[in-house]
This record gives structure tokens, sequence and C-alpha cells, in this order.
């Protein structure tokens, strides 16, 4: 029988999901024995055409990281959920929107003013400015139209399952490939880590009181947190109680405290508003003017609460006007 | 048991006892000086001397070191006794011509003058003007039951004194004043022991205006009515000797050994009646409480017109004397912006009790400054009425400031209360012997770390919040909690007394009923989604939130659960639901408004 065929793909990413693939390390040569690669391109050139000749089955799966804000990215993904009968989000911006989702704090028109004129290295005199089509040299050229927002993969195509983490796990990809293979997979829709929280795995949970009382938030850019203490108990805002676990506790033993990577458990229809809702009852403070005190040492709440899972939240993005275009 | 004859009596006692202890079981007086239940014989004194017959053999022995035995005779009042007690007395007083005590035990042997000098020596530092006989019971008690050892004797035979190291203050003193209070002649000074001036123990029960010992009865209406002993002050806690009172207790019903008992109780309903403090008077510094004397609080005053209080319910100023003019001063740190905006709702009638007590008692002139008379109560305005036709002044409006800067002849010596008379345009300047400052009702000390404990909620000022003023004012968010009392807010006796029959009622029905209804609408936690993170227990108000500690997950108490959705809220990881509210029927509502169906309906 012919090995089964994969097709990894990359949206709006960094490139660290890939990354992970390469990370497999000589487990790599086990999945090249198991499968095929039909398409990978950030290790090999495909064109969308050699995609659009691929028999709807041939290629079992499809790996897509990265949120997606082009529209050239909605055509690949689009045609690739058409030809793949198995699609799974890759990494915590095909997952959630991921980093690059925060960009949905701000609006396209900011984006592109920064970028093309306000930034101190441009020099735009003409004020030129990305179009989806021009004429060169009697040539008609096309770019990809840059979306108002930046989507998770599955606000724009079917998404069979998804595989968290910033980037996801080896451990976690191999049991995934694993599953895939021997035809184990759990129910449609599933994100394929475990259910609980991350404190359920977090070596610093025995540390944490019952009563936190915090009274001023800390921030890991202007000071250290303790190693061996829980953060929260020390005042930084760690994302662990509303994210699912399963990440290996990478950040913790890092010293650096969740920073949400993996989304929000089952549970939570909303991670940044759950766990604002915690902070919450965590904060001390005897008056309303502690209270707001205490409110504004949290500093960039969206991009601490929602860091990876803006676009995916109930937020969304800023500003949704009804029925606009793309 | 022993057998003896005392001036002719047969005891029987038992074997150890001295002879002096079996005379006295036997009611036959033995005069001492030297003689103390907490100290072991010493026998230096000689007047309890007795003649003993014993084996044929007669001699004249110390009865108080001197143990009981078997066919023992003594005579206790023989001549020869007789004489050299009369003898001994003389000498005592030529030592001792001032003491009270050889004064009084010299005439029992009818001597008032001794053929004796004064012996002339160096003077002991600590001895007084009384003289010293030398019976050693301070140093004895000071060395070997107080376990400090501050005094020793001194010198031999005629030079022998009673003294500290080097005559100097002593540095070991611990000011306990036991050597004075044993010392039989009272030679004692304590002022030339130590370098300090002792503090007496204030008697809380009677705000301080009186004093009390280390072991002392808190009041006389404690129930159980028996003593306590202050740690604080005991000198047995301090130098681990002493247990004088133990000696002394007939019943052996001391027992210092025993220590605070924590008692844990599993119950079903609980009463919170901690009540109230009093405002304290020193904040307000322009009534000058605490700095002129006959400025009283309140409960001073109620102690001082109390007829087992400290003056036995006389009305009297500080220095003994009944006062010519008192003022009331109402409203002190109650209806007062700085201090405590609400009305403290008993001190205008007992104010007008205080005033009533005065003419009562002392037919002194009484001024009222109030704000309002607030005499609401069943009688209370009736009340009112009779104390202004009984002559007592009333000048509405607050007094501002109470000085002894007199301004004239008829003011000096006095306290003079300056305050507006409202009605009548005037500032007035009273003189008064004494000034008695109505203040207002706080809650009581630690009443917020109890309703962190019980889950309570607080109004203004930290009173104790009921379920609802009107329909549930006895019990609280919490079932099976009532308020009973000033802890809800202040109030009088009747209203306090009423409030704590609706709330012993209240427990009582939950008893009686053997079952309780609770919230359908709990909270749950899905042990497949709790990670363990605690954060729900510290968020929940009614601490019915545990954590297990095998299966590290938290887990709701439901008989506790009031269903506030705060721990539903709280959960980051949305293992909390509150059954029947879940968040997804919430979402559902949201979506079925904002559909695009419904919302034209809805904007209709």
């Amino acid at each position: 029988m012919a090995k089964p065929k994969v097709a990894f793909y990359w949206c709006a990413s960094c490139g660290g999901c890939e990354e992970t693939v390469v990370d497999l390390a000589e487990d790599i040569l086990k999945v090249v024995e198991a499968v095929d690669i039909a398409l990978w391109p950030v290790a090999l050139d495909f064109k969308l055409k050699d995609v659009e000749t691929w028999q709807p089955g041939e290629v079992a799966v499809a790996f897509i990281n990265g949120a997606v804000r082009l529209s050239e990215q909605h055509e690949w993904v689009r045609l690739l959920r058409e030809k793949c009968p198995l699609v799974i989000a890759f990494g915590s911006c095909a997952h959630l929107g991921g980093i690059p989702g925060l960009a949905n704090d701000t609006t396209r028109e900011e984006i592109l003013a920064n970028k093309y004129h306000r930034s101190l290295t441009v020099d735009n005199p003409n004020r030129v400015e990305p179009r989806t089509a021009c004429t060169v040299n009697g040539y008609e050229l096309e770019l990809p139209l840059f979306w108002k927002d930046v989507k998770p993969l599955d606000a724009v195509i079917d998404v069979d399952y998804y595989l968290p983490g910033c980037p996801p796990p080896t451990a976690l990809v191999a049991q995934a490939v694993d599953a895939i293979l021997k035809g184990a997979l759990p129910p449609k829709g599933s994100v394929l880590a475990p259910e609980k929280s991350l404190c359920e795995s977090c070596p610093l949970n025995e540390t944490k009181p019952e009563t936190l009382a915090i009274k001023e938030f800390k921030r890991v850019a202007t000071s250290t947190p303790e190693p061996d203490r829980c953060y929260l108990a020390q005042g930084y805002v760690c994302m662990g109680p509303a994210t699912r676990s399963g990440c290996g506790e990478r950040c913790i033993h890092g010293n650096m405290p969740c920073r949400g990577c993996f989304g929000p458990t089952p549970g939570a229809l909303d991670m940044g508003t759950k766990m604002l809702g915690a902070l919450g009852t965590l904060g001390e403070a005897d008056s309303d003017g502690t209270a707001m005190a205490l409110a504004g040492t949290l500093a960039d709440p969206i991009g601490t609460l929602y860091r990876f899972s803006l676009p995916a939240s109930l937020l969304k993005r800023r500003c949704i006007e009804k029925e606009e275009a793309l | 048991m022993i057998t003896l004859t005392i001036d002719g009596k047969t005891v029987r006692t038992e074997s150890g006892t001295t002879v002096l202890n079996a005379a006295r079981g036997a009611a036959i007086e033995i005069p001492t000086l030297c003689h103390h239940e907490s100290l072991p014989p010493y026998g230096s004194c000689r007047i309890c001397l007795v003649e003993v017959t014993q084996r044929g053999r007669t001699r004249l022995v110390s009865s108080c070191t001197l143990p009981v035995a078997e066919g023992m005779e003594v005579n206790t009042k023989s001549e020869k006794v007789m004489r050299i007690r009369r003898m001994l007395a003389e000498l005592f007083l030529a030592r001792c011509p001032d003491s009270k005590v050889i004064r009084e035990l010299a005439a029992q042997f009818n001597v008032t003058k001794s053929r004796f000098r004064k012996p002339v020596g160096e003077p002991s530092s600590i001895v007084g003007e009384e003289g010293c006989i030398l019976c050693g019971m301070c140093v004895r008690l000071c060395d070997d039951v107080l376990k400090i050892g501050a005094l020793s004797f001194e010198g031999r035979g005629g030079g022998r004194r009673v003294t500290t190291p080097f005559g100097e203050p002593s540095d070991v003193c611990m000011t306990c004043g036991a050597c004075s209070s044993i010392c039989p002649t009272g030679a004692i000074e304590h002022h030339r022991i130590w370098e300090h001036v002792p503090q007496r123990i204030p008697f809380e029960f009677e705000e301080g205006l009186t004093h009390r010992k280390p072991i002392y009865i808190p009041f006389a209406q404690a129930v159980p009515r028996v003593p306590v002993i202050d740690k604080h002050t005991c000198m047995h806690f301090k130098t681990n000797g002493c247990k004088v009172c133990e000696d002394n207790c007939e019943a052996k019903a001391i027992r210092h050994a025993q220590e605070d008992e924590m008692v844990e109780l599993d119950v079903g309903a609980i009463v919170v009646a901690t009540g109230f403090q009093l405002f304290d008077a020193r904040q307000l510094v322009r009534y000058g409480y605490g700095r002129f004397d006959n400025v009283l609080s309140a409960l001073e005053f109620e102690r001082i017109s109390h007829a087992s209080g400290p003056t036995g319910g006389k009305v009297l100023k500080k220095d003994g004397t009944p006062p010519q003019s008192v003022a009331i001063l109402h409203c002190i740190g109650s209806r007062d912006e700085n201090y405590q905006k609400y009305c403290s709702r008993v001190c205008c009638m007992y104010s007008l009790k205080f005033a009533h007590l005065i003419r009562e008692k002392t037919h002194a002139d009484v001024y009222n400054f109030y704000i309002d008379m607030r005499a609401f109560g069943k009688g209370y305005e009736e009340f009112y009425k009779r104390l202004l036709a009984e002559g007592v002044y009333f000048i509405r409006g607050k007094a501002a400031e109470v000085t002894d800067a007199a301004e004239s002849p008829e003011e000096k010596g006095k306290l003079i209360v300056i305050g507006e008379d409202t009605l009548l345009g005037l500032t007035r300047r009273i003189p008064v012997d004494m000034v008695i400052l109505s203040t207002g009702i706080k809650p009581a000390q630690g009443a917020e770390e109890l309703a962190r404990l019980l889950s309570l909620s607080c109004t203004q000022g930290q009173f104790y919040l009921e379920k609802h003023p009107k329909l549930a004012p006895v019990d609280t968010a919490s079932d099976g909690i009532f308020l009973a009392g000033a802890c809800q807010g202040p109030k009088d006796i009747p209203d306090a007394v009423a409030q704590g029959a609706a709330a012993a009622a209240g427990a009582l029905a939950l008893i009686d009923g053997g079952k309780v209804v609770l919230e359908p609408i709990t909270s749950e936690i899905d042990e497949k989604l709790c990670a363990g993170c605690k954060i729900c227990i510290a968020s929940c108000p009614y601490v019915a939130i545990e954590f297990d500690e095998e299966k590290k997950i938290s887990r709701v108490i439901e008989e506790l659960c009031k269903g506030c959705g705060t721990c539903v809220a709280a959960c980051p990881s949305g293992a909390a639901r509150q059954r029947n509210f879940e968040d997804v029927q919430i979402y559902a509502e949201i979506e079925g408004i904002l559909h695009p169906e419904t919302e034209p309906v809805l904007r209709e």
C-alpha cells in the first residue's frame, strides 16, 4: 500500500511551527518513513497549480499553521480543505489567531499608515500603498488583499482538529501523527491536548496559597519573578489557570509565567474574560481608590489576557462594522 | 492520725502537722508574727512559744516549727509562756514603738511601754520609721516563694538588718509589692527598693476607676462568679514562684497550669451577639477627656452612679466631693461628619437617665447640650417631659469645647463648657464641676475580622448587615447565622432583647425542623476540568468550597453554597458552573437578542 500523503502549509505565522517539524530531529525520518510529504513550502518549492492537480483525498492530511489575513492565504486554505479529508489547525495562530491576531487591537488603516508613512525609516513621498491590482509595463499584476482583520483558521474553513501551542510541542505532534496513522482520533473539532488547565501539571501549584491578595500586578519586563513560587502569588499575571495544559510547562521551567498559548480550556468560552474574572477576585483592595490603583498596574490587559487568542475571542477585534467587506 | 493534748483539750490531727496549726485547728489561738501559710516554718520571732511535755520532759518550743507527736501535752498559756511572750512583746515594742501590729500584740500582754531602748545601729536602706523586727518574712517570700531574691539579711547580732545589695535600689526587684504587703510591722517602704513608680493594675470593668489584683473576679455579676488570674501580671508566670493564692485556697480550686482551651464545636446555627464598643472620647481633644479629672465618659459615669461601683453609687468628683453642677454633652462622636455619621440611638435616653440620677442624688444643676432630643421609644417622651419638670436645663446646641481657663471669678476652679444655644442665638459659657460625655456606639473591636470569618456583610461603619431591613432583620445572607443586639447596629436594651429572642427563635426553628431547605441554583465544579488552582476557594464569600487534597481539585460543599456565582465568574478554566444558569445559556440568550430576526422586534 502506498504511504499516505501529508501537506504542511503556512499562513500568517512566524515559522516557528515549521521549526517544530524540524525539531522532531531524527524522528522526522520515521515520519517520512510513514508518510509522503506532498506540500511543504518552507522546505520545497510548490505552486498553487500543483495542489490544484491533486485528486480529492489524494493527500490525506493538511497541517496548516498561521492565522489568515490575506486573500491569498484564504485561497490556499480553501483549496487544501477541498482536497484533504483531514485539516488540522497547527499552532496557536491557526488555532486562535496567535500573536499576529493582536493586530486586531488596531485597524488596517492604522497598520498601513504606520508601516508606509509614519515609520521613521520609511521615505514614501508618493504615498504608495499596497494595492490589489496594478499595471506595470502593460502587465496586470495582482497582490493579495490585506484583510481588515486577522482570523483564526476555523473562521474561514472547516477545521477537523487543533494542535495548540506556540509552537506545538513535538510530543503532542508525534502523538497526533500517531493517532492519525492508527485512525484513533477523538471526535471532530477536538483540541489534541489535555482538557485541564496548566495549574494541574504546574510544578509551582503546590506553592500557591488559598488566598492570593494581589496588591500590585508585576511585569516580567521590569522585574524577575522568584523561580520557585507561584507567579500569581507573586503578582505576575500567569495565564496558567485559564490555559489548557499539555505544553510541558516550558515557560514555567524557563522562569516565565504562562502566556496562554495553548488557549482556553473546553469549559471556557472566552479566555481573557475568564482570566479577568479570576484576577478580579484575587486582588486585594479595600476601597474604590485602591481597586483602581491595582487595576492601573495591569499593563496592556488585551495583550496580556488575549495574547494568543484575540481573533478567536468574543471581542474578536476592534470595532466590527455591520456587513462590511473583507 | 496523731492524738495530743493542747491546753487540756484532746486534739486529733494528721502526722506532720505543726503544733501551731493543730492548735489553730482546735480553735486555740497562739499569737504569731513571722508565721505565714505560704512560707515554710521559720521560728524567728518566738512569740508562738509553747510549753511542751513529752516523755516526762517539759521544754519551751516555738509551736510553728514543732511537728505534733503522739501523746504530746502542750500548754499554750502557762505562766512561763505568758511571761516570756510579755518580755518578747516588750523587746519588739522597743524596736518598733510606732507599729500598729506590734502595739496591738503588746497590748494583748498588757504591755504599753517598753523598758528597753530602741537599738541603735545603722538603719537599713529599705526600712522606714516603723522599724523591722527581723522576722525575715520579706526575705523568705521574695527569695523562696517568688524566686526573685531582691532582699537579704545583712550583718550579724545587733547590726543585722534587711536590705538590698549594697543598699542600692534593686535591679532584680519586679515591683510586685509582696514584701511590703507581708511585713507584719509595715516597715518596708517600697519606694526604697525600686527606683520606678509602681503602676497599679486598672480594673477594666470599672473603666479603670479602681484597681484590681492579678487574681480577681471580673465583675460582680460574672458567670460563673469565680476569680480569674491575669497571666500578664501574676508573679507566678514571671518567676515560676509564688502560688500564694493556691496555698490560701481551702477548696484547692486554683490551677496555675490551666491553659486557654480552644473548643471546636460543630453547630447548625450561630447567633452573633458581639455587641459594641464606645467611641473613644480622647479623639475629640477639645472636650478634655483624659486631660481633666472630672470629664467622664458615659460608661465611667454609669459605674460611678452604680450601687456596686467604685463610689458605692454616690455621684462624686475625683476629689470625693459631690458636684454642684454637671454638664452632659450629647452626640460625642455621633452624628459627626468627622467620626460617626450615624445616630448612636441610645445616648439621648441614657443622658436623660444620668440627669435624673444626678438630680436625685446630689441636687446639682444639670445642663444638657443636645442637637435634637431623640426620645422615640415607649415612655421615653414622657420621661423627657418629666425631666423638664425636674428642673434639668436643656441647651439646644452641640457643645464646642470644655476648658479650665476661667474668665470670671465664678468660673475659677471649674470646668467651663462653651457652646452655642441655637434657640437663644447666644454663645454660652457654663461653669460646672463635672462633665459627662455621651459617647456614641461603635462596632466592637474585631468586628471586621469576625465578618470575614463568618462571611457577614457590613453596612456603613462595619455594623453587620441583616438579610432584609424589614422582613428579615435578624437573619443574615448566610443561612443559620443570626444577628442579635448592637453588632447589627446601635440599639437600646429592649430592642436588643427583642432581637436576641428572635435570633434564638430562628436558631431553634432550624433545630426543630430537622431539615434545611437549600437553594436549587448552586455551583458545581467539573472534576474533569478542575486543575486545582484554588482561585474559587479564595473567591467564595460563603466558604463553601474546599480543596480535595487527594484528587487535587476544588469541591463545592453544596450545603453551604448560596448560588451567588462568584466562583463561576472567578474560575479561569470554566470548571465551575452554576446549575441551571450556565454560560452557554446566557450566550444563547444574548445571541437570541442580537439575532437579525429578533432585534427589530425587540426594538419595537
